[in-house]
């Protein structure tokens, strides 16, 4: 099997938004895929159909070889879903809980007590496995539903932004488990806001606005997509003027940032030579300068303003 | 995946239910307290004897205690957003559904029980007829828990509450429809063709059978009308939440 995960042409509408626009791709085994977006792009639509919760209105979806509509069931069999608002059941203990969706994948009772004392005891929550899931903090929450998700040892886990609002030693340990599991074999197909996590985590990423992708590549071929987002970031020993460096043909723009300056230019080698021939020209000493690749954030905001601009124009 | 592996899975979302939902406030109401004070405002006061009483108390108390879990629980998973997670996980829609028809059930013949063996404990019933009418009573509970079930598809309301008003709207008037208060047999020509549209009329029947000896329908009659219902609910149950659930987790 090298797609664990296929979608081709899927497309889902609710009245006249379009959620899903005909998005295709692969995730390929073992990988980490990066599903980043702003709100309302369509991430957890495109999960809520690749994990057999809904159905898409055109194109298919296959998961663990399966096509997702017509046998969602051994689909959800193989599956692990960590979905964006935690939803386990606060009435009950994390154990009762971790036993309970044990039963619903029909892991026999040996392995669900080793399984559950296993998991509990490698997310912090064996002292609190027999307290109501109502008392635990939003990172507990969040670490349980982890430990759901893999009670049925599934070939690929969804992850639903599983550090969104989380305390920091919460989301690192989550992003270590992540990491762990995609070490054991695990496919994994992450959804998230933060662009830094995607960066760490992902081996590739696709960036989804208003239902469409607007690129999948690996985190570094996005920034060599971008190279015009580079920069060289100067501080001098005097403030200046940004508009005394506009004079250079390969400067795209000049942002000052804080008491440093940033140039952003496709060609960072010639800017070094030309900030350093100007600050002997001005009688002034460079304090510090470095070479900066666009950050993934920078690449994020760039690829949806451009799908936004084409939207227009298609639109208009 | 197997009949029986859905079956198991299903069970599994009964004991859930048992555990969250028995003790739940709004079941407690209008599953228990709710036809306790119903059935005393109309026998007290009364001169009745407690064997006539006995095939209404019954009736009441199966009706209400089965139909008071099912038109609850999906609206209160839908706001928790565990009716989500219970849909990613391998189980058939209809397993879902008939695990919490199940918990109903338990419920519902667990309390209904007591009159029953009241009945066999004091006022003299026989074996036979006491066997038959537990085994009426579940499947009653089974036809009615479905009932609730559908009655909470439609509107697909998050809001439990809401849930149980709108499904007390055709509870209430099954009620008195049901020659639970009065038999059917003295009701009039459209008064018996309205009753003959509500489950619950079967089942009094039934306990009126074997209770009081002067049923108005043939037994085999009121047993097929039951399982006929049953069909009906659990089918229409499924159907409806099936059209609904998109709407339940958008």
């Amino acid at each position: 099997m090298t797609s664990p995960i296929k979608v081709d042409n899927l497309t889902k509408r609710f009245g006249e938004i379009v959620a899903v626009d005909h998005v295709s791709f692969k995730v390929r085994k073992g990988e980490i895929f990066g599903f980043l977006g702003p709100n309302g792009a369509g991430k957890t639509t495109t999960i809520r159909i690749l994990t057999g919760i809904l159905k898409p209105d055109e194109g298919k979806a296959f998961v663990a070889g399966y096509n997702v509509v017509e046998e969602p069931v051994k689909v959800k069999q193989r599956i692990g879903v960590v979905p964006e608002v935690s939803n386990a059941y606060v009435d009950l203990s994390a154990w009762s809980n971790l036993m309970l969706i044990g039963e619903l994948y029909g892991v026999p009772k040996k392995e669900r007590v080793e399984r559950a004392t296993k998991f509990l005891k490698e997310f912090g929550l064996y002292q609190a496995r027999n307290r109501l899931v109502r008392g635990f903090s939003k990172g507990m929450k969040q670490r349980l539903l982890l430990c759901m998700a893999l009670m049925n040892d599934p070939e690929i886990l969804f992850l639903d932004e599983p550090t969104s609002g989380l305390d920091v030693e919460s989301a690192r340990l989550v992003r270590e488990k992540i990491q762990q599991y995609n070490d054991d074999g695990k496919t994994i197909f992450i959804s998230t806001h933060n662009m830094e996590e995607a960066n760490l985590l992902c081996h590739r990423i696709a960036i989804i606005n208003h239902g469409q992708i607007a690129a999948i590549d690996t985190p570094e071929n996005l920034r060599l997509q971008s190279m015009e987002l580079q920069y060289v970031e100067v501080l001098f020993n005097k403030p200046i003027k940004k508009e005394e460096l506009m004079h250079h043909p390969e400067i795209v723009k000049v942002v000052p940032a804080g008491n440093k300056i940033r140039i952003y230019t496709a060609n960072p080698s010639a800017i070094i030579e030309f900030v350093v021939e100007f600050a002997k020209k001005c009688e002034m000493r460079i304090l510090s300068l470095n070479t900066m690749m666009p950050s993934l954030e920078d690449i994020f905001i760039k690829l949806v303003r451009e799908h936004r601009e084409n939207d227009f124009y298609r639109t208009d | 995946m197997t009949f029986t592996e859905q079956i198991k899975r299903a069970i599994a979302i009964t004991k859930k239910d048992i555990k969250i939902y028995y003790s739940k406030g709004p079941v407690i109401i209008f599953g228990l307290l709710f036809p306790f004070f119903l059935f005393l405002a109309y026998t007290i006061g009364r001169e009745i004897s407690a064997r006539e009483l006995m095939p209404g108390l019954i009736g009441m108390t199966v009706f209400f205690t089965s139909t008071s879990i099912g038109p609850g629980i999906i609206p209160w998973e839908t706001r928790s957003k565990t009716f989500e997670r219970l849909i990613c996980c391998p189980v058939e829609f209809w397993a879902i559904l008939l695990g919490d028809m199940f918990s109903s059930v338990i419920f519902g013949t667990m309390i209904s029980i007591i009159p029953v063996m009241f009945t066999l404990l004091f006022l003299g019933l026989d074996l036979t007829s006491f066997i038959i009418i537990v085994l009426s009573l579940i499947l009653a509970s089974l036809c009615f828990s479905a009932l609730g079930v559908l009655l909470s598809s439609y509107p697909p309301t998050d809001i439990p509450a809401t849930a149980m008003m709108l499904s007390s709207l055709v509870k209430f008037p099954m009620v008195f429809i049901s020659g639970i208060f009065i038999p059917v047999e003295r009701l009039p020509y459209w008064g018996r063709v309205i009753s003959s549209i509500s489950p619950l009329t079967y089942f009094t029947d039934i306990t009126r059978h074997l209770i009081l000896k002067n049923g108005y329908y043939m037994l085999p009659l009121d047993f097929l009308a039951i399982v006929l219902f049953t069909a009906f609910f659990v089918y229409a149950a499924i159907k409806m939440h099936e059209r609904t659930l998109p709407q339940r987790i958008s």
